[in-house]
Parts: structure tokens; C-alpha cells; sequence
């Protein structure tokens, strides 16, 4: 693909964040789309955020576990860029007004004490790079039509990131079965799913190792620091003005988030 | 609880069951003949078909609470939980191979298993008595077996049934339950290596021990108590997984290690 079509793309979808609206998937235009193509959109869409001042404050790994891929038709896992405009800080309250169409998913958060350079970072290099985790709660949205994304689309749309919330409870990993951990998710005090870490590449733990590797490959280290959302154990949650979550980690503690206003779409 | 099916239909009954344990064959559900079968009378005809085993020489060793999911008891349309017994002939050690000639329609389940040091009776039994009378609890799984042809069953011929009790293995390692979480406690069902259900321990009734409260409940119903000793399963955790000779199947339990079995001809 040109380069300035990667613009223009990557453009148009800061464009549709920016307005909080939908644009029709690239996978439904005459685009012939890659997977390198829709990482380069993606690059040049974060560009523009980043030279709106937002910074990168870590990554995400997306459409890691079976209910989310089957969801989506996507079976592979994805990333995105986490940047300090969308970590929801405080009082744990999403205002749903600054979103699209969100949906939330609960999962593990590594906050890194080292830095990882990739490729060669196996599960022990991410135990022992690895500050804490935190339970957390993702709230991904999409810029693109009605969620009908394939594996370009939402990776052109930054992994369809939205927002993400990081719980209290922090955790050694070296003290945890991250594993087997189970997770209760409630929403509104019902109890809504259960699930384990291993759900999610059969351990969040090596979700992590993939993406050091995958992003080392392109020459992208993971930073001292950084959040690096591990992907989604639950199904994706729709959520509206009132609505409270709640997710809770055997062994770990529990994230807790308030939805407030309304979604553009 | 009281059974106003007359002594002849209930022996009758009584061996149409018995006859289908014990020669493993397929029959249709009670129900086609008997449209007025109430949840008494199944209960009747179990406590009937527990007393012709007891009499046979087998050993009553506890019991096991079955649709203890909330999906499970919507499905079905049931308020609360069923019950079956679990006796000797039924146990089977970790890591045997079990035969499936003498069953008809095997399904494994992923369950905590509690042995209790204290009767507990009654009705309003509540899970913090459950806790209190547990001696400790570990990881076992269920083979469950429904007699009846086709899969096509109602909730009274199950529970006549046994409710699809059929052979049950405990294992992994025993652990004091009030150091535990039991409601975020994870598990991974695997059938020949590759991982097919999961889920945490909330998934039954919000926690295990509440179930083990209701299956007292209704044991006092059926003029019953729970004595000290006392072997109960609290119900799926997980769906339950269609097995077949040469499956593999291994439960793997945060905290609890693991119980793996095999099934043979």
C-alpha cells in the first residue's frame, strides 16, 4: 500500500476519534489490505495522537481468548499503543460520553520493572521483568462501523482500544498462579462470568512473551514502567449510564468500575 | 417431601432405573409413562434405589448437588438444586482407567469436593455451617451418565435417576477450605491436553459451600441429615464434556493441584 493511503487512513481514523463516529471498514473498500499495512495505519493514526500530546504509557494485546475471537471471526492476537489519555485514573469512573460503542472486558495488567527487548523473551523474562499485576478492566471501543472489524480493521484501529481502568490490588507474580487464578466477573452485583488466566494463550503471562517478541521483531522495546494490558479473560461486556463492574482474581483482589453518561452510538 | 406414587408404581419404577445402572442400557425418560411424576416421587424412587444398593452391600459415602449453575437451574426452570448419592462402588482412584461399557452416555465435570468433620442438618443450613463442619476440601471430578435414551430427560426423571450420578474420582491435594478463596478458586478441564472448559468456583451458586447448604436442605426434606465424614460434591464447575474410550481428561484446580483419569473400553 502507498504511503499515502497509510496516511490517508490513518488520518481518517483519528478523524472518526476525534468526532466520537463510525467509518466503514477498510476491509469493505476496494483496499487489498495486509496485516503490515493495517500496523502502519495503525502508527500513523497513534502519530497524530501523540502529536496531540498524548504520550505511550504501554501496549495491549488484543483478541487473545476463545470468547473474544469467536466474537470478533478473529483468530489471532492483536496489539495497540496505551497512551496517558486513556487510563482512567481516581474514582474509577468511565464517562461513557467521550466513548463510541464500548465494551468492556476484565483482564491482567503487567506493570514492568525492566525493560524487555524482543525477540527471545520467554515467560521467565516477563516474571522476572514484571513489577506487578493488577487486576484491570479494559473498555475497548471501535471506529469502525457496527464492530464489523476483521483482523485489519482493528488493528489499523489501534487494537480498538478505548480506555482501561488498573484495579488497588497489586501482586507479585512470583507469588501468584497466574495460570490457573480464577476470575468471578459481576456486573451490577449479578454474578456474570467466571473464568481463568489461562484462557488467555493458556497464560497471560505468555500473551506478554508474544507481544515482547512480535513488537522486538519491529524493533519496539517494552519500557521499565510500562502497562501492558495481557487481553481479555471474559466476553466483551456492553455497558450503559449506571452500570457497575466488578472483576476479582483468585489470590489477587478485585477492579471495580462506574459507567456514566452515554455512548455516541 | 412427601410421594403420593403408590408402592407398586415405585418399585416398579425403582428397577427400571437400577436395571439401567447397573446393565448400562438406554431407557426412555420416566416421565412418557408416567406424565404425573412429581419431584417428590423421584426423590422417593432414589431413596428406594439407595436402599436396594445399601441392601446389596454397597456403602452410602455422600452426596453430590447437580445443576448448581444459575444458567443451568434457568434451563431447566428449576429454583434450586437436585441431589444424588454417591456410594463406594462409584469411587474410582486418580489417574485409573475407567471402563465405559458399563455406562451409557459418560460426561466429566470439574467439581470441589467437601469432607465434613461435623453433621450438619437441616433446614436453613447456611454455607458459613458448611465452612464451619468442613474438614477439608479438594479437587474431585464427576462422571456423570444419563440413563436416558436419546439425552431427551425432564428434572424428575433425572433426579429419579440418581441424578446422573455414575462414578466419581477425587484427588490432587486436600486443603483446610477457610484457606481458601473458594468462590475466585480457577480450574481448566483438559481432555487429551488441549483445554476445553474452565471457569472459577462461583460459577456454582456463587460459591461452592452454598450449594452444599442447599443439597443439606433438601436432604432435610427427605428426613435426612449430612453426618460427620460425610463425601459431597458441589457441582460443576465447568460444562460438562462427553468422553469416550481413550480420552485423557485432567482437572487442573488453583490451589488444589490436580485429579487426571483415563477411560477405556
Amino acid at each position: 500500500m502507498e504511503q499515502s493511503m497509510i496516511d490517508q487512513l490513518g488520518d481518517e481514523l483519528y478523524q472518526a476519534y476525534q468526532e466520537r463516529r463510525t467509518i466503514q471498514p477498510f476491509t469493505e473498500r476496494d483496499l487489498d489490505i495486509t496485516l503490515e499495512d493495517a500496523y502502519q495505519i495503525q502508527q500513523r493514526f497513534m502519530a497524530q495522537r501523540l502529536a496531540a500530546g498524548e504520550t505511550v504509557v504501554g501496549k495491549k494485546i488484543g483478541v487473545t481468548s476463545r470468547p473474544v475471537q469467536d466474537f470478533l471471526g478473529v483468530f489471532q492476537p492483536d496489539f495497540g499503543i496505551l497512551t496517558s489519555a486513556m487510563e482512567i485514573k481516581g474514582d474509577n469512573v468511565v464517562d461513557l460520553n467521550g466513548l463510541i460503542q464500548p465494551k468492556a472486558e476484565a483482564e491482567l495488567a503487567f506493570v514492568l520493572k525492566e525493560d524487555l527487548n524482543g525477540p527471545g523473551v520467554t515467560a521467565m523474562d516477563v516474571i522476572r521483568a514484571t513489577d506487578y499485576v493488577v487486576p484491570c478492566f479494559e473498555i475497548v471501543d471501535s471506529r469502525i462501523n457496527d464492530w464489523k472489524i476483521k483482523i485489519q480493521d482493528t488493528v489499523a484501529d489501534n487494537a480498538s482500544c478505548g480506555v482501561y481502568v488498573l484495579g488497588d490490588a497489586k501482586g507479585d507474580p512470583k507469588k501468584l498462579d497466574l495460570t490457573l487464578a480464577g476470575m468471578v466477573l459481576r456486573k451490577n452485583g449479578e454474578l456474570y462470568s467466571t473464568s481463568v488466566g489461562a484462557a488467555v494463550q493458556g497464560s497471560p503471562v505468555n500473551a506478554v512473551a508474544w507481544l515482547a517478541n512480535t513488537l522486538g521483531e519491529l524493533g519496539i522495546p517494552f519500557k521499565a514502567g510500562e502497562v501492558i494490558l495481557s487481553g481479555s479473560q471474559s466476553e466483551l461486556v456492553s455497558v450503559q449510564d449506571g452500570d457497575e463492574l466488578e472483576c476479582t482474581v483468585g489470590g489477587l483482589g478485585s477492579c471495580s468500575v462506574r459507567f456514566t453518561g452515554r455512548s455516541a452510538v | 417431601m412427601r410421594s403420593t406414587i403408590d408402592r407398586d408404581t415405585l418399585v416398579r419404577l425403582c428397577e427400571r432405573v437400577e436395571g439401567a445402572q447397573t446393565r448400562a442400557y438406554a431407557i426412555p425418560k420416566l416421565t412418557n409413562e408416567y406424565s404425573e411424576l412429581a419431584m417428590a416421587d423421584s426423590y422417593a424412587i432414589q431413596m428406594a434405589l439407595l436402599e436396594r444398593f445399601l441392601e446389596q452391600g454397597h456403602k452410602l459415602i455422600g452426596w453430590k448437588a447437580g445443576l448448581t449453575s444459575k444458567a443451568k437451574m434457568k434451563q431447566m426452570g428449576v429454583e434450586q438444586p437436585t441431589i444424588g448419592f454417591l456410594t463406594d462402588r462409584m469411587a474410582r482412584p486418580e489417574n485409573s482407567v475407567i471402563s465405559t461399557s458399563d455406562l451409557v452416555h459418560p460426561r466429566v465435570e470439574c467439581e470441589i469436593a467437601f469432607v465434613t468433620k461435623a453433621p450438619l442438618s437441616g433446614p436453613d443450613c447456611t454455607a458459613a455451617e458448611v465452612m464451619a463442619a468442613t474438614d477439608y476440601v479438594m479437587p474431585a471430578i464427576e462422571v456423570i451418565d444419563s440413563r436416558f435414551a436419546g439425552f431427551k430427560f425432564d428434572l424428575e426423571s433425572v433426579v429419579a435417576d440418581n441424578s446422573s450420578s455414575a462414578r466419581f474420582v477425587g484427588g490432587g491435594r486436600p486443603r483446610y477450605a477457610n484457606e481458601l478463596e473458594l468462590d475466585t478458586l480457577g480450574v481448566v478441564l483438559e481432555k487429551n491436553g488441549e483445554m476445553v472448559e474452565m471457569g472459577a468456583g462461583a460459577a456454582v451458586m456463587e460459591h461452592p459451600a452454598e450449594a452444599v447448604a442447599m443439597l443439606v436442605n433438601i436432604l432435610a426434606e427427605l428426613d435426612r441429615e449430612l453426618p460427620a465424614g460425610s463425601f459431597v460434591m458441589s457441582g460443576g464447575i465447568t460444562a460438562a464434556v462427553a468422553v469416550q474410550p481413550g480420552d485423557y481428561v485432567t482437572a487442573r484446580f488453583q490451589e488444589l493441584g490436580s485429579v487426571s483419569v483415563k477411560f477405556g473400553e
